[in-house]
C-alpha cells in the first residue's frame, strides 16, 4: 500500500517529520518497506526562462542560450526546435543526474561552446514520453524555484506492508487513524459524508443474491462529462503507481486508495433495464476491464441487467459498461460483498484486484453511504452532472460484537502492564467503545478483531512493543533429561558417520521429474501446482536427486563424488526416514603407487552399507544379504541387507546401466539407500555393561580351501562352516577367491575359540571333519 | 707366561679390531675362543696347575677370555649397527611423493545448524518435535485459525497433492481432511504436539517446509524451525527473553539486539515481527549491535507470538488454563547469516564444491562446552 506524505496530511494532523512518520507505522506493526522521494532524482533541475537564443556558429542544429536561472545568468548549449527567447523551461544543473540516463551534467563544450547545463525534455526527466522539445512551462512559473517544487513532486511516497487483518489499513485514512492513536497528530474529521438531496429518479437495483451481496447501494449521476481528472488527483494517483485513466475511474482508484472503499461506476447509457446482484448462471462469461473473458459459475456473484453480467462483483468490472469519454449518465455503485464468496471466486478466477483484496479481507459495514456520498460529491464536483437519490437495496451485516476484558490481561499475556485508563484511551482512539465495565466493542472497521488477546495486541502495538521486558524461562525442576529421540539420534550418528567416511551431505529436491519417480518404483504422491514439471513428484526414493547431483559434478570435472542426503521417502503409507548414498567417477584416482583409477562398484557399496549399519548400532553380523534390490540396479551387482527374511535395513550395488542412461552418467555408479526406521531399536538398558571376560587360551586358526560350484555364494558356504561346530568355530571368513577354468576356488579362514583346555589334535581333527562335511553337503570339496 | 698372555691378548684384540665383516670376526672367535682356540687351550691348562699356581694364573686367563668375548661382542654390534645403516641406507625413499588422501566428507550446513539449535534449545529445556511434510489442510491451516476462505492461506502460496491422505493408515483419527498438501510452515506439528503432549511443552521442530515461490531469495523447498511453548503464566515477556538468549547463544554475541514489530499471523495473538540489527563491516552484514546505530539496518529473522487462544483450544486443551508462546524462523536464513552463504538455491544443488567450502566436518559436534558454532 503506497501513499504520499500530503496524501496522509489530509487526514492527519501532525507536526511529525517523515522520520517519525515512517517510525511511527513501523512500531505500529504497519511495516514501511520503502521511502522514496520522487524530487531527490530531480534535485539541480530548476525553472528557468530562456533570456536570448542564438544560432550556434559550428552547428546549424544547435542553439546557444542564455538562461535566467533566478541568481545567475548561464550559456547553455541546446539541440531542441523549440527552444526560443522567452520561453520557461526546466534547465538542469552542472553536478544534476538525468533521471531516463543517469548522466550526469558537467560544464563542457559543445563543438566549441561552452555549455552550463541542459534544458531538458519530458522523457529526460522521466515525466511522460515526449522528447520532441523541451518542457514548455506556464510564462508566469517562478523562475529560480527548483523544479520539483515547483510540479509538486517534493512529497514523500511510504509504501507499507499491509498485514491481511487490517482491511481498514487499505486506505490512507486508516492509517492515519492508527498513527494518531499512536500520539503523532490528530484524526481530521472525514468531510462530505452528507448525503446530499438527489433529482430525478433513483436508479433500479435489487439483490437476488442477499448472500453474496448483503447490501448494495447505488447513485445516478446524469448530464456529466468525463474528462481528465484535475492535476491533484492525477498528481496522488501517479505517484502511488495508479495511471489515470479518466475523471470518474481515478475517482473510484481514488476513493479506494484514500479509504478503502471500492466502488463500481457503470455507464447508466449501456445498461437495458435495473441492475441486479444474483449468482452467475453456471457457464455465463463477461469481458472484464483487463481484457479478458471470464466463464463464471453459480457460485459466483455477479452485477447484471437484462442483457448479462456486467460486474464480477466486488473483483472486476465488465467492459461492456465501462465508462468512456461518451459517458454522460452513470449508476455509481456501493456495496457489500460477502468476504469469502469474494475469496473463492477470486481463486477460482484466478483474478486479482484492488477491490478483490479489500472486500476479501471485510470493507467497513457501515461506511458504505458516506462511501456513496464522497463517491458522488468528487463525481459532481469534477465531472458536474446531477445527482439522483441514492437507492438502497439490502442491510450490511454489522455484526456488532463485544467482549468483556480483563486491563490486567496486558501483563499476564502481553508481558506489559499497562495502566487501565490509558489502555481505555488507547481503545477508543482506535474507534473501540470501552463501557465502565470494560464491555469492549470493535469498531465496524476492524472485522479482524476477535477476543481479549486481541485487545491485548491493540494496546501492547500502540503502547510500544519495544517496552515489553524480557522475563527468563523458569529452569524446568530436576536433572536436564536428553531432548533428542531415539530417531533423532541416529540420524546424527548415521549422518556424522557418513561425513567421517568421506561423503558428502547434501539437501535435494523433495519432488521429482515424473519419469524419474518411475524410474525408481513410482511416486505415491503428485502436486497439483507443481512450479515445473521437473519439481511434480513426491520422491519414492533419494537416488534420483543424488544421481541428478552427481551427474553435475561430474559434468563440473569432480574426479570423485562421494554423496549422502538423509531425508524422507514419501510413500502410500506414508513418509519413511532414509539415507542414500551415491559413488560416482573414481574411487582411487590414478596414482604411482595406486597404479591406473579405479570407479567404484557393488562392494564399495555394499562397505558403506554395512559400515554405516555398523555406526547405526544395528548387528552387522547377523545380516542377510538377499537379492531384489530394484529396477534401478544392476541385476547381477546388488543386494538387500536383511535382517531376517523380510526386513530389508539397506539397498545396495551398482547402478543398472539404463538408470545411469536416463540420468546422463558415463561409467559405473554405486549407491545404496538406508531405512533408517526399519533399524531395531537400541535397547535401553543402562549404561553400564557387561563384565569384560576374554578368552583365557589363544585362538586356533586353520584354512580350508575349497573347489565349489559356480553357483554357490560366499555366504552360504560360510555360513556352513561356522555352523559345523558351533561350540568350537567362533568365525569364519574367506580370504581368497578365484575362478580358473569353469572351477572356483575359495578359500575360508576357521577361526576356533578353546575353552578352558587347548585343543589336542584329536580334536582339531574331528572339528576339521565337521567343516568338510558340512561344505560338502554344498557341493563344495576340499582341495588336495 | 705372563708376557705371552700379554702379547696374546694384544695380538687377539688387534685381530678383532681389524675384522672388517662378521665372517673375519668368527674366524677370530674360533680362532681364540674355539673348541681349538688357543684361549679354550689356555683354559684347559688349568686343570693340571696346583692350586696355588691356579690361584695366580686363573684370574689371569678368564681375565684374558672376558676381554676378548667383550671386544668380539662390540665389534659385533659395530658391524651389525653398520651393516643396518649400510641397508637403510640403500632402502631410501623419496618422501616427497604425494600419498593417498583419505576423503574427508562434510556435513550440510542445515543439518550443522539444526544440531546447534537442539543444542541451544535443550539447554533451556525444549524437545525437538517432528512431523509429516505431507499434511492435512485441517492441521497447516484449519487448526491454526487459518479458515478456509482466510487471505492468510493465498499468503502461503500452497502446494496441493492430487492425492488424498488415508488418516486410518497413518494411525490418525479423521480430521476433516478436504486437501492434502505440503505443509508450508512448520507450525503444524505445534497442533500435533498438543494434540499429543500434556503441558507443560517446550519443543522445537525443524524441518522440511514447501512454498510455491522461486526467485532469488526463495526456494519451493526451505527449511523452518518452530519453537512452542505452552505453560501457566508465560507471557510476551518470555518469549522475548527467549529469542534473545538464542540469537545471542546462535551468533555467540552478547551485542544481539533484538526489534520486535507487531505484526498478524493467524495463530497468534498478539504477534510480533522480529527483526536483528545488523552492521555493514567491509562490504558485509554483520549481526549485532542495534540496527538504529549509525550505519545499521534491522533484519527481519523470524515471526512470533502468543499462541491464539482459538488454536489452543482446537487442540483440546483450556485456553483459561494454558497459554503460551510460538516462534518460527527459517534455518537457510540463519545459516547465510552466520556462516556467509549469499545464494540460497546453492544450498540445494548438491555442488561439492560448495559442500566442501560450507559443509562442516563430522567431528565439528555443536556442544555447549565447545560453542555451538564451528568456526
Amino acid at each position: 500500500m503506497k501513499f504520499t506524505l500530503s496524501w496522509l496530511k489530509e487526514h492527519l494532523d501532525t507536526q511529525a517529520d517523515l522520520e517519525a512518520i515512517v517510525l511511527g507505522l513501523t512500531r505500529v506493526g504497519l511495516e514501511v518497506e520503502g521511502v522514496e522521494n520522487p524530487a531527490d532524482k530531480l534535485a539541480g533541475f530548476t525553472v528557468a526562462r530562456v533570456l536570448t537564443a542564438e544560432r550556434h556558429p559550428q552547428a546549424d542544429k544547435l542553439q546557444v542560450l542564455s538562461v535566467d536561472t533566478g541568481s545567475q545568468t548561464l550559456q547553455v548549449v541546446c539541440g531542441a526546435p523549440n527552444a526560443r527567447a522567452g520561453l520557461v523551461g526546466v534547465l538542469g544543473l552542472p553536478g544534476a543526474k538525468v533521471p531516463a540516463n543517469g548522466m550526469e551534467l558537467k560544464v563542457s563544450a559543445i563543438r566549441g561552446i561552452e555549455s552550463n547545463g541542459m534544458m531538458c525534455s519530458t522523457r529526460e526527466l522521466e515525466l511522460g514520453e515526449d522528447h520532441d522539445g523541451i518542457i514548455e512551462l506556464p510564462e508566469d512559473a517562478p523562475v529560480g524555484t527548483p523544479f520539483p517544487d515547483y510540479a509538486g513532486l517534493n512529497d514523500p511516497v511510504i509504501d507499507v506492508s499491509i498485514t491481511p487483518n487490517r482491511q481498514d489499513c487499505m486506505g490512507v485514512r486508516g492509517i492515519a487513524r492508527d498513527l494518531a492513536a499512536a500520539g503523532l497528530g490528530t484524526l481530521k474529521p472525514l468531510l462530505g459524508t452528507e448525503e446530499q438531496p438527489g433529482e430525478g429518479a433513483a436508479p433500479h437495483i435489487r439483490i437476488e443474491d442477499a448472500e453474496g451481496c448483503p447490501a448494495f447501494y447505488a447513485q445516478a449521476v446524469r448530464g456529466l462529462t468525463n474528462g481528465e481528472s484535475p492535476d491533484w488527483m492525477r498528481r496522488a494517483l501517479t505517484a502511488v503507481g495508479q495511471k489515470p485513466i479518466s475523471a470518474l475511474v481515478d475517482i473510484t482508484n481514488y476513493v479506494s486508495i484514500d479509504l478503502g472503499r471500492p466502488l463500481h461506476v457503470y455507464d447508466a447509457g449501456k445498461l437495458s433495464g435495473g441492475l441486479v446482484a444474483r449468482k452467475a448462471q453456471g457457464g455465463e462469461q463477461v469481458l472484464a476491464l483487463n481484457g479478458r473473458t471470464y466463464t463464471l459459475t453459480p457460485a459466483m456473484t455477479v452485477i447484471a441487467d437484462d442483457a448479462g453480467v456486467h460486474d464480477i462483483a466486488g473483483i472486476m468490472g465488465g467492459e461492456h459498461s465501462g465508462v468512456s469519454a461518451e459517458t454522460t449518465d452513470v449508476i455509481i455503485e456501493c456495496a457489500f460483498f460477502d468476504p469469502d464468496t469474494i475469496a473463492r471466486t477470486g481463486q477460482a478466477l484466478s483474478l486479482t484486484s484492488d477491490a478483490r483484496s479489500r472486500f476479501e479481507r471485510g470493507v467497513d459495514p457501515a461506511f458504505l453511504d458516506e462511501g456513496l456520498a464522497i463517491a458522488t460529491m468528487l463525481v459532481q464536483h469534477i465531472c458536474g452532472g446531477t445527482a439522483s437519490p441514492v437507492t438502497r437495496a439490502g442491510t450490511p451485516p454489522l455484526g456488532t460484537r463485544s467482549y468483556a476484558y480483563d486491563p490486567a490481561l496486558a501483563g499476564t499475556l502481553g508481558g506489559l502492564p499497562v495502566a487501565a485508563e490509558r489502555q481505555r484511551a488507547i481503545l477508543e482512539s482506535l474507534g473501540f467503545a470501552v463501557s465502565d465495565d470494560w464491555q469492549v466493542t470493535p469498531p465496524t472497521w476492524r472485522r479482524d478483531v476477535d477476543g481479549p488477546a486481541d485487545l491485548v495486541e491493540e494496546v501492547i502495538r500502540i503502547e510500544g512493543i519495544d517496552k515489553v521486558a524480557p522475563v527468563p524461562l523458569p529452569r524446568a525442576p530436576g536433572v536436564a533429561r536428553p531432548t533428542a529421540t531415539p530417531e533423532q539420534k541416529l540420524e546424527r550418528r548415521v549422518r556424522r558417520a557418513a561425513a567421517a567416511r568421506g561423503l558428502d551431505e547434501a539437501v535435494t529436491w523433495s519432488f521429482l521429474p515424473e519419469a524419474q519417480a518411475d524410474a525408481f518404483g513410482g511416486g505415491a504422491w503428485s502436486l497439483a501446482n507443481p512450479i515445473s514439471e521437473d519439481l511434480r513428484v513426491m520422491r519414492p526414493s533419494l537416488l534420483p536427486g543424488l544421481l541428478a547431483a552427481a551427474e553435475r559434478n561430474l559434468r563440473r570435472g569432480a574426479g570423485a563424488v562421494r554423496l549422502f542426503e538423509i531425508g524422507r521417502r514419501y510413500l502410500a503409507e506414508g513418509e519413511r526416514p532414509t539415507l542414500a548414498l551415491v559413488l560416482a567417477g573414481d574411487r582411487r584416482s590414478r596414482g604411482w603407487r595406486e597404479g591406473k583409477a579405479a570407479p567404484f562398484d557393488a562392494y564399495d557399496a555394499k562397505a558403506e552399507a554395512l559400515a554405516l549399519l555398523a555406526a547405526a548400532g544395528a548387528p552387522v553380523d547377523n545380516l542377510q544379504v538377499m537379492g531384489q534390490a530394484g529396477a534401478a540396479f544392476h541385476p547381477g551387482q546388488s543386494g538387500t541387507l536383511r535382517l531376517g527374511p523380510k526386513t530389508v535395513l539397506a539397498t545396495f550395488g551398482a547402478v543398472h546401466p539404463s538408470t545411469l542412461k536416463a540420468f546422463d552418467l558415463d561409467g559405473a555408479v554405486a549407491a545404496v539407500e538406508l531405512y533408517l526406521d526399519a533399524l531395531p531399536a537400541r535397547r535401553g538398558s543402562g549404561f553400564a555393561r557387561p563384565a569384560f571376560a576374554p578368552p583365557a587360551l589363544q585362538a586356533v586358526r586353520r584354512d580350508f580351501a575349497f573347489l565349489v560350484p559356480a553357483d554357490l555364494a560366499a555366504d552360504a558356504l560360510v555360513r556352513a562352516v561356522r555352523g559345523a561346530d558351533k561350540a568350537a568355530i567362533t568365525g569364519a571368513r574367506v580370504f581368497d577367491v578365484f575362478a580358473k577354468g569353469g572351477e572356483t576356488s575359495m578359500a575360508v579362514e576357521v577361526v576356533l575359540q578353546p575353552g578352558e583346555k587347548a585343543f589336542v589334535e584329536a580334536e582339531l581333527k574331528a572339528v576339521a571333519d565337521k567343516v568338510v562335511a558340512a561344505a560338502a553337503r554344498l557341493g563344495a570339496a576340499l582341495r588336495g | 707366561m705372563t708376557d705371552d698372555l700379554d702379547t696374546m691378548r694384544e695380538h687377539m684384540l688387534t685381530a678383532i679390531a681389524a675384522a672388517t665383516g662378521l665372517e673375519a670376526l668368527e674366524a677370530c672367535r674360533v680362532s681364540a675362543l674355539g673348541k681349538q682356540g688357543s684361549v679354550t687351550a689356555l683354559l684347559k691348562t688349568l686343570g693340571g696347575m696346583s692350586p696355588e699356581q691356579r690361584l695366580v694364573e686363573g684370574p689371569r686367563i678368564q681375565g684374558l677370555r672376558e676381554a676378548v668375548s667383550t671386544a668380539i661382542a662390540e665389534r659385533k654390534a659395530a658391524l651389525e649397527a653398520a651393516a643396518l645403516e649400510a641397508r637403510l641406507a640403500s632402502e631410501r625413499l623419496d618422501m616427497t611423493l604425494p600419498v593417498e588422501a583419505v576423503p574427508a566428507g562434510t556435513v550440510h550446513p542445515v543439518s550443522q545448524v539444526m544440531d546447534e539449535l537442539a543444542e541451544i534449545f535443550a539447554d533451556l529445556g525444549f524437545s525437538v518435535a517432528t512431523g509429516p511434510e505431507i499434511e492435512t489442510d485441517w492441521h497447516n491451516f484449519t487448526a491454526l485459525n487459518i479458515p478456509a476462505s482466510h487471505p492468510a492461506r493465498a499468503m502461503h502460496d500452497t502446494f496441493y497433492l492430487q492425492q488424498g491422505i488415508d488418516a486410518k493408515a497413518r494411525g490418525e483419527a479423521d480430521e476433516k481432511t478436504t486437501f492434502s498438501l505440503l505443509r508450508t510452515h512448520t507450525s503444524p506439528v505445534q497442533i500435533r504436539t498438543m494434540l499429543k503432549d500434556k503441558p507443560p511443552i517446550r519443543i522445537i521442530a525443524p524441518g522440511r517446509t514447501y512454498r510455491s515461490d522461486s526467485d532469488a531469495t526463495h526456494t519451493p523447498m526451505f527449511h523452518q524451525v518452530e519453537g512452542l511453548v505452552i505453560d501457566k503464566g508465560i507471557t510476551l515477556g518470555h518469549l522475548k527473553w527467549t529469542l534473545e538468549t538464542f540469537l545471542k547463544a546462535y551468533f555467540e554475541r552478547d551485542d544481539i539486539v533484538l526489534r520486535l514489530r507487531p505484526s498478524y499471523f493467524p495463530f497468534t495473538e498478539p504477534s510480533a515481527e522480529v527483526d536483528v540489527g545488523y552492521t555493514w563491516t567491509r562490504g558485509k552484514r554483520v549481526i549485532g549491535g542495534s540496527g538504529d546505530a549509525p550505519g545499521g539496518g534491522w533484519m527481519e529473522v523470524l515471526g512470533s507470538g502468543m499462541v491464539h487462544p482459538k488454536v489452543i483450544a482446537a487442540c483440546g486443551l483450556d485456553p483459561a488454563e494454558w497459554q503460551g508462546f510460538a516462534f518460527g524462523c527459517g534455518i537457510d536464513r540463519l545459516a547465510m547469516l552466520k556462516y556467509g552463504m549469499d545464494d540460497l538455491r546453492a544450498f540445494f544443488d548438491g555442488d561439492i564444491r560448495w559442500l566442501k567450502h560450507y559443509g562442516f566436518a563430522a567431528l565439528d559436534v555443536p556442544t555447549l562446552s565447545g560453542g555451538v558454532g564451528a568456526a
